[in-house]
This record gives structure tokens, sequence and C-alpha cells, in this order.
């Protein structure tokens, strides 16, 4: 089996035996069946349909809304919104790989509790973290409060670069945890064995076996980057997505938006150009049974180095939140503010929630193993439509939605059916990413002994590939869960009338500087959020052990 | 267990979608729930009518609106500033109100074709630090902000529909190549943006920044919470833009099928005991004459204002957002 290291040509390591030669991931031979493709279609159809709203949009539109593409500030944010996501990505994928391999792969004390601490900040909105920093920083907050130093406020790049690296490294973390999981330990203690060090045999074997998943991971970390709102915009960092905000609020014409918006799509194209090509055609599965991996002895210097580094994850990213959010609440409960909870949006958010992690892992199959197994042109506009679709700030697709349901969908409507659905497609890529990730651990072989055993298309996907990639699957609903918890663009244009969120309460006070109320709402979803995530980390456990 | 979650979620969606009601009155609130909710309560138990609202930012609300047209399900629109309202009127999606019940109100706070009327008023302030900054340090109108002493110390919030319409304002009673020129000034001064009102209250609270221009009442909601903010509210003394005092609009949509009710909400938010709701709850002007301000702020009358038609804002919003752009603001 050869490996390629994810940055250079050459071929890294290559051994012989351990693994067998890996069959071509795409059955050359076999076409999907057709079924598929109508599945695959059928998914993929409401995912395009803001898109063609927007180039409609686009080619209608006047020349004088056509002179903002060729207005140097657009050009401008175009640079900000990229560098932030180069920023971000570069970090999540840093903090992301390095974590869980302390946690998965070392024997750092504790390594049960972190694993479950270490990806909470996935479940706080990035306005919420956003807002916490700006409160613990600066010449009056939390910290110079507490310390009495001198402290300047975390804003503008610094603030966003932070708040958003603390949303998406979870991405990275919980996708390579689950690989490092999978791995087979063999082609790694072949390598130490051969004498090479450790640092060299994790650089140069364990590495470019995670690239999959490094790369949906950074792929997923960098979308959301480019569509996040609530984030750049509290920390002051013009954007992409305050432009387009800003222009929406601004205008009774819409077409600037859409215009923008369209810039935002053809940026986020390069960006998943960029991983489709480095994702090259390496195959990552063994056929054989997975050994559990020993995990490597620190060194006392190590221990501590590890230990720091966990340490000051879980404090920017849980501890300084929930104590700015515990002391909102407390501030307001003593000024005799009513701090209670709002069991409607507590139960709203489950549902809808909910129903958007099934939907979306239901979706994820076909698109899985169209872009997997049967690799080709159509396949990859199938992948690339879900992707973009993420990478596009939720009002532009929201506001898509309302357009086409309020002429075409009748009583769908502002129903409840129509808000999941668009929470699916929105957060598709996150289920597909992660069930991507698992499929290509899954050796074409097995499927194919299947169906040589005269087990039909169907049936072959329902008890082999499903339940082998279940893993992935499961990762992808609970992202998709969480995700559409924090959930909130989309959710106040679709939803149901009546129909309440957590994330509408915390916005709605916040908005309004009721801060104690905002807290307390934020605190629940905190909670609430942490309970599938403390699932989600076991079943990655599971899964291998 | 899968299958089952599949059904569950097929039940779940079939039974959501035949969900629709045509006897509730239905509001697009630009006004969140935190401010509006315990009002909508009390309407409710009075009139017996069932409101179902929807609750959005104002923005959200009139782009949800202009994409619905007259598919809308909504009969009635509530939103924070004149613009917003003034947009969707603009479209001919409003029907005039009642005399009855425009004459509620001060004529200078409603539509002149009467498609809204004004609920409750906000002014438009400099909030600042009280440590650094006493009220004879600050200027007598908004212009005074772009002299170079001012370099890097006024926060404001560009893309907020609060700022865009004091903009579109100044460009009534200035003129275009003031209002540039103003804005220009405050680039060139590096006057720190922010995403909204909220925020610059916060930072300035915080002592994050000195001052900035936003409405009157965040910061009461900022004191109530946290009475030792060392902040306070200066108005303009001068009537120009930075003084204006913007009233929240509602009004009734032409494709609505409930107007009774419709007109009964609004006649409702325009009673006395609302008002007064918005006096104590909100900290908002109240509109309707005899009812007075939260004691902390100048009665409404102290406040000068400028001469100007409001349902004009919605004509000037998108030559307010080209000049801001122009500017370099957003």
């Amino acid at each position: 089996m050869t490996v390629q290291a994810p940055w250079g040509p050459e071929p890294a390591v290559k051994v012989v035996g351990a693994t067998e030669a890996a069959p071509p991931q795409s059955r050359t031979g076999r076409k999907a069946p057709w079924w598929m493709w109508v599945a695959g279609v059928l998914i993929v159809l409401p995912l395009v349909l803001p898109l063609v709203f927007l180039f409609f949009r686009v080619l209608g539109a006047s020349d004088a809304a056509l002179d903002i593409l060729f207005d140097l500030r657009t050009a401008e944010l175009a640079l900000r919104s990229t560098v932030l996501t180069v920023l971000v990505t570069a970090t999540a994928v840093a903090v992301g790989v390095a974590a869980a391999w302390v946690i998965s792969s070392t024997e750092v004390p504790g390594r049960k509790a972190w694993g479950v601490l270490v990806p909470l900040p996935l479940v706080i909105p990035s306005y919420v973290l956003a807002l916490s920093f700006l409160a613990a920083s600066g010449p009056r907050g939390t910290l110079a409060t507490v310390t009495g130093w001198d402290v300047p406020v975390l804003d503008g790049l610094p603030g966003a670069w932070l708040a958003l690296t603390l949303s998406t490294f979870p991405f990275v973390y919980l996708m390579v945890l689950a690989a490092l999981r999978r791995l087979d330990p063999a082609l790694e203690d072949a390598a130490r064995g051969l004498g090479a060090s450790r640092w060299r045999s994790f650089w140069t074997v364990t590495l470019p076996q995670l690239r999959p998943a490094i790369g949906a991971g950074a792929l997923l970390a960098a979308l959301y980057t480019l569509s996040d709102f609530g984030a750049v915009s509290l920390m002051r960092y013009a954007a992409f997505t305050t432009a387009i905000y800003a222009q929406y609020a601004g205008r009774i014409d819409r077409t600037p938006a859409a215009v923008l918006s369209v810039l935002l799509i053809l940026i986020a194209l390069v960006i998943i150009w960029a991983e489709q090509r480095t994702r090259g055609n390496a195959a990552y599965h063994t056929s054989r049974p997975a050994r559990r991996r020993s995990r490597q002895r620190l060194s006392t210097g190590e221990r501590i180095a590890a230990l720091g580094f966990l340490v000051s994850v879980v404090t920017l990213g849980v501890v300084i939140p929930v104590v700015v959010l515990t002391t909102w609440a407390w501030r307001g409960a003593r000024v005799g503010e009513t701090v209670t909870i709002d069991w409607g949006a507590v139960g709203g958010s489950l549902v809808g929630s909910s129903l958007a992690a099934i939907l979306a892992m239901a979706a994820a199959i076909p698109i899985v193993v169209l872009t997997v197994r049967y690799r080709g042109r159509a396949s990859g506009w199938l992948e690339r439509t879900v992707f973009v679709t993420f990478s596009l700030p939720h009002i532009t697709v929201a506001l898509a939605v309302v357009f086409f349901a309020v002429r075409y969908l009748g009583p769908l409507y502002q129903s409840l059916t129509l808000l999941v659905v668009v929470y699916a497609s929105i957060f598709l890529a996150q289920a597909t990413g992660a069930t991507r990730a698992s499929m290509l651990q899954v050796n074409p072989s097995v499927e194919e002994a299947s169906r040589s055993l005269g087990r039909g298309p169907l049936q072959t996907l329902r008890s082999v590939t499903v339940p082998l990639i279940r893993p992935g699957l499961l990762a992808g609903g609970a992202l998709v869960f969480l995700t559409t918890m924090k959930e909130l663009p989309a959710t106040l244009l679709l939803r149901p009338t009546g129909f309440d969120t957590l994330a509408v309460r915390i916005w709605s006070a916040a908005n309004e500087l009721f801060y104690a109320r905002a807290a307390a709402s934020a605190l629940v979803l905190l909670g609430l959020s942490a309970i599938p995530l403390y699932f989600l980390v076991l079943s990655t456990k599971e899964s291998s052990e | 267990m899968r299958r089952f979650g599949l059904i569950a979620l097929v039940v779940a969606l079939v039974v959501s979608a035949c969900s629709t009601d045509t006897d509730t009155l239905t509001v697009y609130s630009g006004r969140s729930e935190d401010l509006i909710g315990p009002l909508i309560q009390q309407f409710e138990e009075e009139s017996g009518i069932d409101v179902a609202v929807r609750y959005g930012g104002s923005t959200e609300i009139a782009a949800t609106l202009l994409e619905e047209g007259d598919r809308s399900p909504a009969d009635v629109v509530f939103t924070q500033d004149p613009a917003s309202i003034g947009a969707v009127a603009l479209e001919g999606m409003l029907d005039p109100l009642p005399i009855a019940l425009l004459s509620r109100v001060p004529e200078r706070f409603s539509d002149t074709d009467g498609r809204w009327v004004g609920v409750s008023g906000r002014a438009r302030t400099i909030v600042y630090d009280t440590t650094l900054l006493t009220p004879a340090d600050l200027p007598a109108t908004e212009d005074g902000l772009i002299g170079s002493e001012w370099q890097g110390l006024v926060g404001i919030a560009p893309a907020n529909g609060s700022f865009l319409a004091f903009v579109a304002a100044k460009i009534l009673l200035d003129g275009e190549a003031a209002t540039l020129a103003w804005l220009e000034g405050m680039a060139a001064n590096g006057s720190p943006a922010y995403s909204n009102n909220s925020s610059i209250v916060s930072a300035v609270a915080d002592g994050q920044l000195d001052s900035g221009l936003v409405n009157h009442y965040y910061l009461l909601r900022r004191l109530k919470e946290q009475p030792e903010t060392s902040a306070a509210n200066y108005f303009f003394p001068e009537p120009t833009a930075g003084s204006l005092v913007m009233p929240a609009g509602v009004g009734i949509l032409s494709a609505t099928n409930n107007r009774e009710a419709a007109e009964a909400f609004v006649a409702f938010l325009l009673s006395e005991r609302s008002q007064r709701y918005f006096a104590s709850e909100t900290f908002e002007y109240p509109l309707i004459p005899g009812v007075p301000a939260n004691n902390a702020l100048p009665p409404i009358g102290d406040v000068p204002t400028p001469e100007i038609d409001l349902s004009e804002l919605a004509t000037v919003l998108d030559r307010a957002t080209d000049l801001v752009t122009q500017a370099g603001l957003l």
C-alpha cells in the first residue's frame, strides 16, 4: 500500500504486506443502481433551488447593482474573508489534530473527561462565544476586574479568529478522533520497529492516513467560517457575510446582496476544489480487523505540555463562556429579573434538531455511496452542491426558500416540515463529510463479496455498507443536531409562527441587552447539547474497542 | 430502530404540515418577544383574539414580506424603525389605517398617507463614558463629531437599521453631499464600527469605547441590570438628524382577511395601558399625549426634533446605504 503525504507528491512510506494493496475506490466495472441516482438528485434538488434563485436575481440585476462586483471594497471584503478563513482553518486543524491525538493515543491523565470537555465549544453559538470574550476582556472585563491587569479588548481579527477557531476545531477533532480509533496500528508499529522516532512516525505514517478525516474537518471548518455572521459582526471584523447582511438591512433592492452571495459561492467553490484536489486517489482501508492501538507513554515534561494544552483549550472554549454566562444570569437574578427556563423553546430546539439530524443522516447515505463508490463528474457536482449550501449565509438560503415556498409550496410554507428540510439541507455537508471519512475506511471488497454471494445492491447497502459506516453516520447526525441547536437566521425566517427555539431566545434577549435572560437560555442550550455530544464521543470509542 | 425513527419523522412532518389556522391574527414583528411578548398576551386575554407572532429583526421581517408579496400570511406588520415599514408601504402592501387610530398619535410620528402609525419613540443620542467625558465636552450636533479631536472615539453601527434611518434623515435634511461629507469625516476619523446599538452601549459601559451614536433606551436596560455602570446618554440640543425621534411603526397588510382583529390590535397598542408599558418596561417614549416618559428621560417635548417627513425615509434608504458604502463604512 502506498500512503501519500498530504503536502507532497512523493510517496512517504511504502509498507508492503501490512495492509493489502487497495483496489480503486470507484468500481469501474459497475454502474450505480438507477434508484440511487434518483435519491441523490432528489436530495440535492432543494439545495439547488436557492442557488438557481440567486443566479436569476443576479441575471436580472441592473448595472448599478452589478457595480458592486467591481468595487474595490468588495475585493477587500473577499480578501478579509479569505484571510480569516485560512487562519481559522489552519488553527482549527492544528488544535483539532493535536487534541485528538493526545486524547486517543497517549496516556495523558483524565483522558475520558478531556474527551468530552474538549469538543464542547461546538455547542456554543459563535455569537455567544464572541459576547463572552468581549465581556471577559477589556479594561472593565472580568479578567481585568479579577487580576487588576490592564487588559486590552479582544476584538477585530484576533477576536474573530479565536472565537471561530473554538467554534470549528471540534469538526476536525471529532473526525480525526474517529479515524484514529479505526486506524490499523500495524503501520505505525512497523515504522517504529524500523527505527523511526515517535515524531517521525506520526508525521510520515499516522498523519497521511488521517488525511480524509483532516480534509473533511478542515473543509467544514473553512466553510463554516465563511458563512458565519454572529462572531464576525460582534468582533467587528468586516467580512463578506457582514456586507451581505448590511445590504439586506439597508436596501429595498435585494440584488446587491444576491451579487455578493454569488461571489461568496465562488470563494467556497475554490475551497471545495482545493480540498478535492488534495484528496488524490489514495485508499485508506484495511482488510484486517482493527487492533487496539497501544498508547504512547509520556515523559513528565510531555505530560505537563499535553495537560497545559488541553487546559487552555477547555478554559478558552468552555470555562470562560460558562463563567461569563453564569455571572450574567446571577447578576440579573440579583436585581430581581425573572430568570426562567422557556420549556417551549427547549422543546422546539430538541424537536427541530433531532428531526434535522435524522433526515440529514438518511440523505447522507446515497450521497456518500455515490461520491465514494461511483466517483465521477456527476457525483462530484452532487457533493459540491452540498458543500456550497453549507458555505452560504443562512439568511441568503432562507430568503430564497421563502420566495419559492410561498409561491409553489402552499401549506408547506412556514411549516415545521419545511424548516427541518432546510436545516438538513444547510447542514447536510456535516453528515456527508463525517460519513465519507467512514466510507473510505470500508474495503469495497466486502461489498463485492456480498454482491457476488447473490445480494442485490439495496440489500448490500442495508446489511453491509450502512452497518459499516454507522460510526460516521452517527457522528454526522450528532454534528447536524448540535449545529441546528445553534441555528438562528433560517429559524427566524422559516419557522412556523409561534415555534420557538433556545437560539432564538438567546438572540432576542441579547439583542435588546437583556443579558440575564440570554444567559439563562444559553446555559440551558449548553447543557442540553452536551448530552448528545457525550454519546457522540462514546460512540466513536465503542466502534473501536 | 432506524426504521422506527424514519416512520416517526414522516408522521411528525405530515402532522406539522397540516396544522394551519386561519382564524388567528398573524403579526410579523421586528420587535422582539422580550419587548412586546407580555403586551401580546394581554391583548389575547382582553380581546379573545388568538395572536400568532413571527418575531425577527425588522430587516428580516421587511425582506420576508417583500419576498412573500401578496401571498403573505401576515395581517399586521410591526417594526422597530420607520424605514423598514416604509419599505413595505412603498411596495404597496399596506392599506391606510382608520383616522380614529391615526389621530391618537401626533402627525409627525406617522406615515403621511396613513399606511402606518407610530407606536413608541426612540431618540438618537450619544452614549458616553462618564469617567472620561462630561456633557460640556460633547458637540451641539452630530457635525461636531467629525473634528480630529474625536479620532477613534465615537462608535457607530453602520449596518444597523436605526443608523441607516438616521443617515436617510440626514440626506433629507442636509442633502446628499453634506451627508456623504459627514460619513467620510467619520470614516477618516476611524470611528469604530459595531454591529448594533447594544454592542456600542456594552463597549462604552465596559470601558472599551469612549462614546457612540445609539438609540436612547439600551443604556437604561443596562443600568437596570447593572446600576453601577458609569455611562450616560447625551441628547443633542440642536434639531438635526442626530436628535431625531424615530417611532416604531405598525401597519395592516392589504392582503389581510382579518381586518377587524388587526385594527383592534393596533388600537390596543395605542391604548394608554400599552403606552405606559412602553414607558416603564422598554424605556421608550410613549407617543400618545398624556402618557409620561420614564422619569430618567427628558420629556419628549424637550427633545429638539427636526422637521422631517418620516414616510420619505424609505425612499432614500437605498441612497443612504450607497453613501455609507461609498464612505467606506460598510
